[in-house]
């Protein structure tokens, strides 16, 4: 394949992936914003406001940008994981499988659609929260880089999981019992200074922490972590990610018998 | 290299031992001409769909190679993946999409662009009376349209090779003879066909060539005519004009009646069925029509496996 014909075969995944989403919008675009709509009405509005602040903010404002993050995180995730996963059950994954599209064209296509959705998701939800929210923006690169390379790591790791499901339970196995844990021990709801030494130092092998904490400082400038080190944790676990994701799909792993 | 000059497919000591140890291929050779339309016969478990897994990529083979018009599948694979086409046995496209959107979808994976692609996904549709149906949910068709629809899929990118697993399970007779017509008439275009069929009568119609495999090994590679030359005894039906109240004897044919208005008799290829005709006339039965019992390859087909199981048995 020439890169004209590589790049066809990219957009073609990454259209009908797009596409998917887009057909099942009931299931795919409007749960999570009734759910992040909950999450602003609940514990910014109503206990929020008793709460008073939290890192020298007003808590609507500290929780909103690990709000957003958390529905770029989970929408990222499950795209590519229900997807991928869907194409085995259904065995169209080897309409991929018998052309001649390269592995890495096919890692690349199902993850920078799984990006669409969880950026597509944070958008919106992001814009509902300027109905619940003030904030000026602290810094565009960072807000866009950070969520940007959080997308593309959950992808990765929802492909990860897709490949090695062998059933519907081991798709959300992950989200269940990692993710959602990960998400809301994460520094969304509170700041890692209120857990005391110990259990502050245990959250900083929580990789979401960095995410949540990078977005929040390009948003209102506020972090418990240091960006940089947010950064290279993310661009790392990313790299890791795809060279596993990669492999996996190069030696045929659960996908060529 | 030219590709025209080189076997379609040309496969050399193939053999895939599965994880839980069971041997599917014991290095098979296998050549097919380009052009031709080959028949890849086998009892259930032989090693048809691994065999053609392999082809198409979707089974890792333990040893051995393959290549197609000349392009090694390891070494070549994106050339190679090029000229195969597969229609495979069990559908295994996206239900939830419409057809014009699977086809569309399969030719942007072999990099065609949009607007070929659009009117490729157009002329087969058409050809395959698909169109109608092109904006229809797919898990909605008929099981003959789904295989229409995957023999559509296949063709997208023409492929010089076109490869069927058993692509009329399940089809009426009638759409069956219709995917024969436009089989024959792609492979008169040009474009090789192996197929893998339980229905023999459809290998003998259609197939020049043939290759039979069983517990994972070929045991008759050649063409369709040379294997029927084989063909020793081929059993009878005839109807008769007159009621029958007993079976008539005739020395040297072995008649058997099957009820009061038909007969069935085991001819070798040396006796003449006129002297039979003769004799049943001077006892006063006429035959008005006659038939295969069953079909002539498939005769074959069962004494060649039974061979080889019963030299399996004796070691």
């Amino acid at each position: 394949m020439d890169n004209t014909q590589k790049w066809i075969a990219f957009s073609t995944i990454v259209r009908r992936e797009i596409h998917r989403f887009m057909r099942i919008w009931p299931q795919t675009l409007v749960p999570p914003i009734i759910t992040i709509v909950l999450y602003f009405v609940i514990f910014g509005r109503l206990i929020g406001s008793r709460i008073g602040e939290m890192a020298e903010l007003p808590y609507i404002q500290f929780v909103a940008p690990g709000l957003i993050m958390m529905s770029v995180i989970t929408n990222s995730y499950s795209n590519v994981v229900s997807s991928f996963y869907g194409s085995k059950f259904q065995r169209n994954i080897e309409e991929l499988l018998v052309s001649p599209t390269p592995n890495w064209i096919i890692l690349l296509g199902y993850v920078v659609g799984g990006m669409a959705r969880g950026l597509g998701v944070g958008a919106m939800v992001t814009l509902l929260s300027l109905y619940f929210a003030d904030f000026s923006l602290h810094s565009l690169p960072i807000t866009i880089g950070i969520v940007l390379m959080t997308s593309l790591m959950f992808s990765l790791a929802g492909l990860i999981n897709a490949i090695f499901a062998g059933s519907f339970d081991d798709i959300s196995i992950i989200p269940t019992f990692v993710l959602t844990p990960l998400i809301y021990l994460g520094g969304v709801f509170y700041s890692i200074d209120l857990l005391g030494d110990f259990w502050g130092s245990v959250s900083l092998i929580n990789p979401i922490l960095y995410m949540v904490n990078a977005f929040r400082y390009g948003m209102v400038g506020i972090t418990d972590i240091d960006i940089t080190y947010s950064f290279a944790m993310v661009g790392l676990f990313s790299v890791v990610l795809f060279a596993a994701a990669l492999q996996m799909l190069e030696k045929g792993s659960r996908l060529r018998s | 290299m030219n590709d025209s000059t080189q076997p379609a497919l040309a496969i050399k000591q193939l053999s895939k031992t599965y994880d839980d140890k069971f041997e599917a291929l014991k290095g098979i050779d296998l050549n097919v001409a380009p052009g031709d339309f080959f028949a890849l016969l086998g009892p259930n478990g032989a090693g048809k769909s691994t065999t053609i897994g392999i082809i198409c990529s979707l089974v890792r083979k333990t040893a051995g190679t393959v290549k197609i018009f000349g392009h090694d599948i390891d070494q070549d694979f994106s050339l190679a993946k090029q000229y195969v086409g597969v229609v495979p046995q069990e559908f295994n496209f996206n239900q939830f999409e419409k057809p014009i959107d699977i086809l569309i979808n399969q030719a942007g994976y072999y990099g065609i662009p949009a607007k070929l692609a659009r009117e490729r996904a157009e002329k087969y549709l058409k050809q395959l009376a698909l169109w109608d149906k092109r904006d229809t949910p797919s898990r909605t068709l008929s099981g003959g349209m789904k295989r229409r629809l995957m023999i559509a899929r296949a063709l997208i990118h023409e492929p010089k090779l076109l490869v069927l697993d058993e692509p009329t399970a399940g089809v009426d007779i009638e759409l069956r003879r219709s995917m024969w017509a436009f089989l024959q008439e792609i492979n008169r275009q040009g474009t090789t066909i192996i197929l893998t069929t339980h229905y023999l009568e459809e290998a003998e119609s259609l197939c020049r060539n043939v290759a039979i495999i069983d517990h994972g090994e070929i045991v008759k590679n050649t063409s369709i005519r040379e294997l029927l030359t084989q063909l020793n005894t081929e059993t009878f039906v005839l109807d008769t004009k007159e009621q029958l109240d007993h079976c008539p004897q005739v020395a040297g044919y072995p008649l058997k009646q099957v009820d009061g208005h038909s007969l069935e008799v085991a001819v070798e290829k040396s006796q003449s069925i006129n002297e039979l005709f003769a004799a049943l006339t001077e006892q006063g039965i006429h035959v008005v029509s006659m038939r295969n019992k069953t079909n002539r390859l498939e005769e074959l087909f069962f004494d060649l496996v039974e061979k080889n199981l019963q030299e399996k048995a004796n070691g």
